[in-house]
């Protein structure tokens, strides 16, 4: 039997449910929650306004077919999948596309100042991988505007009272609680193994307390951090998806980590110059005298070599992240051919990516807030000078495991308690901190989307668990949530006596400076064994660090310390996840193995943690079962491709991404996976 | 070999909101890297924690997120301005080695060191109710057409990233005043402008009628001076004013 009210408990106590991460997907399942009538607490590290997310860009995909160029969620559907490299389950992506055009209309009712049309509809335009204007945008702060939308909603709801089934004023109780500047430690586990709520820690006064929640969702985002420098902000550390994978929680396709191509080179972050500028225009191209001395500008159009325009000609500087980023780093690293520094009379790690030839005017209105982060950090004017760029690490395609039902159609069934469930029962997960919608290799503008549409998935994913669970946390004797709390309160005292001799903060540059340089663009072997090593090493001397400070208040060093242990988990996975995968396939580039392999490696990769109590190990699994609701669900590592069929990328072919849904696939690539060749190789 | 450039920072330091007598300044010095910023020189701070005089010191604590000045985390006050650490380039301001003095904001409740506590600026936003009261999620086809000229007057009025700068910098705002400061009613006038955040544009004027609201200001400009985002704030404050006093003089009749 399933409690009588979603509302409230048997005992009258109000029944609440935990989110945890305040971006995009996280804001979204609180919305989601709150319409569905479930009240919420919601905890962040940082005030949820300031959330990663305020950082995207370029823009958010939905084929609409404002340009009239025949695009459809189907051809989205198709050039996901085939972006991603084939590693993706398919049926999400076909629930994500095809909601896509009602979540771009929903957040324009939200207010949202989305670009216009002379007519006064949405503006659309063109993002990597795909030949259409799909891409809806608010200047190139697109991100933060999402966010802002979706953070006003979750404010107005922190007005407003909790109302029994009657309708009758909960006095005291609001549909939101916010937990912000609280850093989540740890999931509460009952007896059956199910999540019951979490451990947290207040970052201003350092207490550590347990909240009882009827489920919890994390929507904690991605882990750039453990790369040191990259696009991402400087509290994605992957922590909560640490601490939820050594809880027991299932860690999935870890070793996909996407490598953004254009990003300004920096001293304490790499970044973005978003893909959007390449989809207004932007050209990318190497002088082609290597020891060229001129500024950029002045280098005559004759004497610049487009390559990627060059090479593939049917996708040009749009071809996918992956690819693009090989071919710059094979321009810079192999080929020596990056910008000449006649001060260093070195060849930089940089190529030029310009726009001065676009319209200013355009530039000033669908670019600004880009082109000003490279005029404020590099000192240049973008509108005159070709802005100098290289790769930097973006994105997690990887993440924490998470289940779908499927549909008759294809799609997800709305509402399945399964979507966006972890195999911890009672334990959700949505946005880049799950593995679900972009298997090997993202597409650009499809992240706030996936993220979106998870929030919008697992939020009433979440109330059908709630609703049908027999217990109420609220109802539970206190006595786990106490044993919990001392759990991670004895680990953080543990972590203020810490008195060896290392600095965590220099531990954590040695651990990004090998992940960085050998766990991203290219893998090697026996190089990611010596990467291994490091972390064995690394994990060993983190036992021997001295705290860095025992203040009781806005303690950072200890907070670091425990996050750079979960950074070290997670790494682990990620290069263990290379190491294993003997294939190349989006983001995972092995020059040993350059071809795509579907018939050993077109599966999930799924890690479970093990530790001896010193170091952490990975059991890698083929299968498994959990359970959900009282129903075992036997999972295995198969990839549901069954809407479109896997075939090899061709990107230097115009529409080859689209080909299927446009009735023209070559029939004899698709029936022969074998020959399947890359994943452009840099041969 | 040239010889190692130093930065040398000088920081405003307290344990916490109640703890004067740990108030105190201490100075670092740290090797300079090219395109350093003050956000990159705490980190080295954190990495060696040591004063120029020797003295081993818990790291310096701050707020950060983005360090692309669009999460408006952390907002500081250097050299006397207020303004986000991660822009603010070493070589821009002390170009021949002087010394940089950082400290936290004044106009907010200290946490410790350069943190402050700005949840104030969030409860405005929800006295103002900064929001499009939406119907719901589910689909309902697209929102209101908009004029491309509607579109580029809210845009940059959205992009106030809650830093602070602005309360920091206006005389009215401070203790003895509860002054709502420029941000929020800048959001009023971006929710007042939308087609349907119209439709209740007079609850949120009434919430800047009262002690505190739009009336308080004095129009010295500083606020405009000191918003990163280049927010046209001074034209928002008269543009809510002139609107609440059309709602003070014909409201009651539309009721
Ligand atoms: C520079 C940049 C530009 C981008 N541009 C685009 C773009 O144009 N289009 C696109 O589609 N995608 C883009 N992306 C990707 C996209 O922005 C992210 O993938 C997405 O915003 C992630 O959202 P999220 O909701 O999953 O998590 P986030 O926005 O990262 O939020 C995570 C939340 O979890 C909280 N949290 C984390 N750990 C804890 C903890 N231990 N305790 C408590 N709370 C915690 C955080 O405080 C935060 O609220 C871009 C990414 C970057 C870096
Ligand atoms: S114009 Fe008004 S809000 Fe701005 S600083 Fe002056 S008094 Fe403050
Ligand atoms: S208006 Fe400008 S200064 Fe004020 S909080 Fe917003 S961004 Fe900061
Ligand atoms: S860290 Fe976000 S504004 Fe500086």
């Amino acid at each position: 039997m399933a409690q009588k009210s979603s509302i409230v408990t048997e005992s009258g106590k109000v029944r609440r449910v935990i989110v945890v991460g305040g971006g995009l997907a996280g804001l979204m399942t609180v919305i989601k929650l709150c319409e569905a009538g479930i009240p919420v607490d919601l905890f962040s590290l940082v005030p949820v306004k300031r959330s990663h997310s305020v950082c995207a860009q370029g823009g958010i995909n939905a084929s609409v077919n404002t340009k009239g160029e025949g695009d459809s969620p189907e051809v989205h559907l198709e050039e996901t999948a085939y972006g991603g490299d084939f590693l993706a389950n398919q049926p999400p992506i076909k629930g994500m596309t095809y909601a896509a055009p009602g979540i771009v209309y929903m957040l324009d009712r939200m207010g949202v100042p989305f670009n216009r049309t002379p007519e006064g509809l949405l503006d659309f335009r063109r993002f990597g991988g795909t030949l259409y204007h799909r891409t809806a945008f608010a200047g190139a702060t697109t991100g933060q505007q999402l966010l802002y939308a979706l953070d006003e909603q979750v404010r107005r709801y922190e007005t407003v009272d909790v109302e029994d089934a009657r309708g009758v004023v909960i006095r005291g109780e609001k549909m939101v609680r916010k937990w912000e500047l609280w850093d989540f430690l740890g999931l509460v586990l009952d007896d059956e193994g199910r999540a019951r709520g979490i451990v947290a820690q207040d970052l201003k006064t350092m207490a550590i307390e347990a909240f009882r929640g009827d489920a919890v969702c994390l929507a904690t985002g991605g882990p750039g951090m453990i790369f040191g420098k990259s696009t991402n902000s400087v509290i994605n550390t992957g922590t909560a998806a640490s601490a939820a994978y050594q809880a027991g929680a299932c860690y999935a396709n870890g070793e996909f980590i996407q490598v953004h191509p254009t990003a300004i080179p920096g001293a304490d972050k790499l970044r973005l110059i978003s893909e959007s500028v390449r989809g207004e225009g932007g050209r990318i191209w190497v002088p082609k005298d290597p020891k060229e001395r001129r500024r950029g500008r002045d280098v005559p159009e004759k004497e610049r070599d487009y390559f990627l325009e060059a090479k593939y000609p049917g996708y040009g500087n749009l071809v996918p992240r992956d690819i693009a980023s090989r071919e710059l780093f094979l321009k810079c690293f192999h080929e020596g051919r990056g910008v000449f520094n006649p001060k260093s009379g070195k060849n930089e790690l940089e190529v030029y990516l310009d726009v001065t030839h676009l319209p200013k005017d355009l530039l000033r209105k669908k670019l600004a807030g880009v082109l000003e982060i490279y005029e404020k950090f590099v000192g240049e004017d973008p509108y005159e000078n070709p802005m100098r760029i290289f790769p930097a690490v973006h994105y997690s395609m990887g993440g924490l495991w998470v289940d779908f039902e499927k549909s008759a159609d294809g799609k997800l069934v709305v509402g399945s308690p399964r979507n966006q469930a972890t195999n911890i029962p009672g334990l959700y997960a949505a946005g880049e901190v799950d593995y679900q919608y972009h298997g090997a290799n993202r597409l650009g503008a499809n992240s706030l989307l996936s993220c979106i549409y998870g929030g919008m998935v697992a939020g009433p994913a979440i109330a059908s668990y709630v609703k049908n669970l027999k217990t109420s946390s609220f109802d539970l004797k206190s006595s786990i949530f106490d044993k919990a709390a001392k759990r991670e309160q004895d680990r953080y005292d543990a972590i203020l006596k810490m008195d060896g001799k290392e600095n965590p903060y220099v531990l954590h540059q040695e651990l990004a400076q090998v992940m960085l340089r050998d766990c991203t663009i290219e893998r090697h072997n026996d190089v990611l064994d010596k990467v291994i090593a490091k972390i064995d090493e690394l994990e060993d001397r983190w036992h021997d660090i001295g705290v860095p400070d025992t203040t009781p208040r806005a303690n950072q060093g200890a907070q670091f310390v425990r996050h750079l242990r979960n950074m070290l988990v997670i790494a682990r996975v990620i290069a263990t996840g290379a190491r294993n995968r003997d294939e190349s396939r989006g983001a995972h580039y092995k020059p040993d193995f350059k071809q795509r392999d579907d018939e050993n490696w077109l599966r999930t990769t799924m890690a479970f943690y093990q530790t001896d109590g010193k170091r952490s190990a990975v059991n890698f699994v083929r299968s498994f079962d959990y359970t959900m609701l009282d129903k075992t669900i036997h999972v295995t590592d198969a990839v549901d491709v069954s809407l479109v069929k896997p075939r090899p990328r061709r990107y230097e072919q115009a529409g080859a991404a689209s080909a299927a849904a446009k009735g023209a696939v070559d029939g004899g690539a698709a029936q022969k996976p074998k020959e399947q060749s890359t994943t452009a190789t840099a041969e | 070999m040239p010889e190692k450039r130093i930065v040398r920072i000088k920081v405003r330091r307290q344990d916490g909101p109640t703890a004067n007598e740990t108030q105190r300044w201490e100075e670092f010095a740290v090797e300079w890297h090219p395109q350093m910023n003050i956000i990159s020189a705490l980190m080295e701070i954190q990495k060696n924690p040591v004063t120029a005089d020797g003295k081993k010191v818990p790291p310096v604590v701050w707020e950060s997120c983005c360090l692309e000045e669009v999460c408006g985390a952390c907002t500081m006050i250097i050299n006397g301005k207020v303004r986000q650490a991660c822009s603010t380039l070493i070589d821009k301001i002390s170009p021949n080695g002087e010394t940089i003095t950082i400290e936290p904001m004044s106009k907010f409740p200290l946490v410790r060191d350069l943190i402050v506590d700005r949840s104030r600026m969030f409860e405005d936003l929800k006295r103002v109710k900064a929001w499009i009261h939406l119907d719901g999620s589910h689909e309902l086809g697209p929102g209101p057409r908009q004029s491309q000229e509607n579109q580029e007057e809210a845009y940059p009025l959205s992009r106030c990233m809650t830093c602070g700068c602005c309360l920091e910098a206006c005389p009215q705002v401070g203790p003895g005043s509860d002054f709502i400061g420029p941000a929020a009613i800048n959001q009023v006038r971006l929710f007042n402008l939308h087609p349907s955040g119209k439709m209740h544009a007079a609850e949120r004027l009434e919430a800047l009628m009262g002690p505190g609201g739009v009336a308080d200001c004095g129009k010295a400009q500083n606020c405009v001076e000191v918003c990163p985002k280049e927010i046209p704030l001074v034209d928002s404050i008269a543009s809510v004013s002139r609107q609440t006093t059309k709602h003070l003089l014909f409201g009651w009749l539309l009721k």
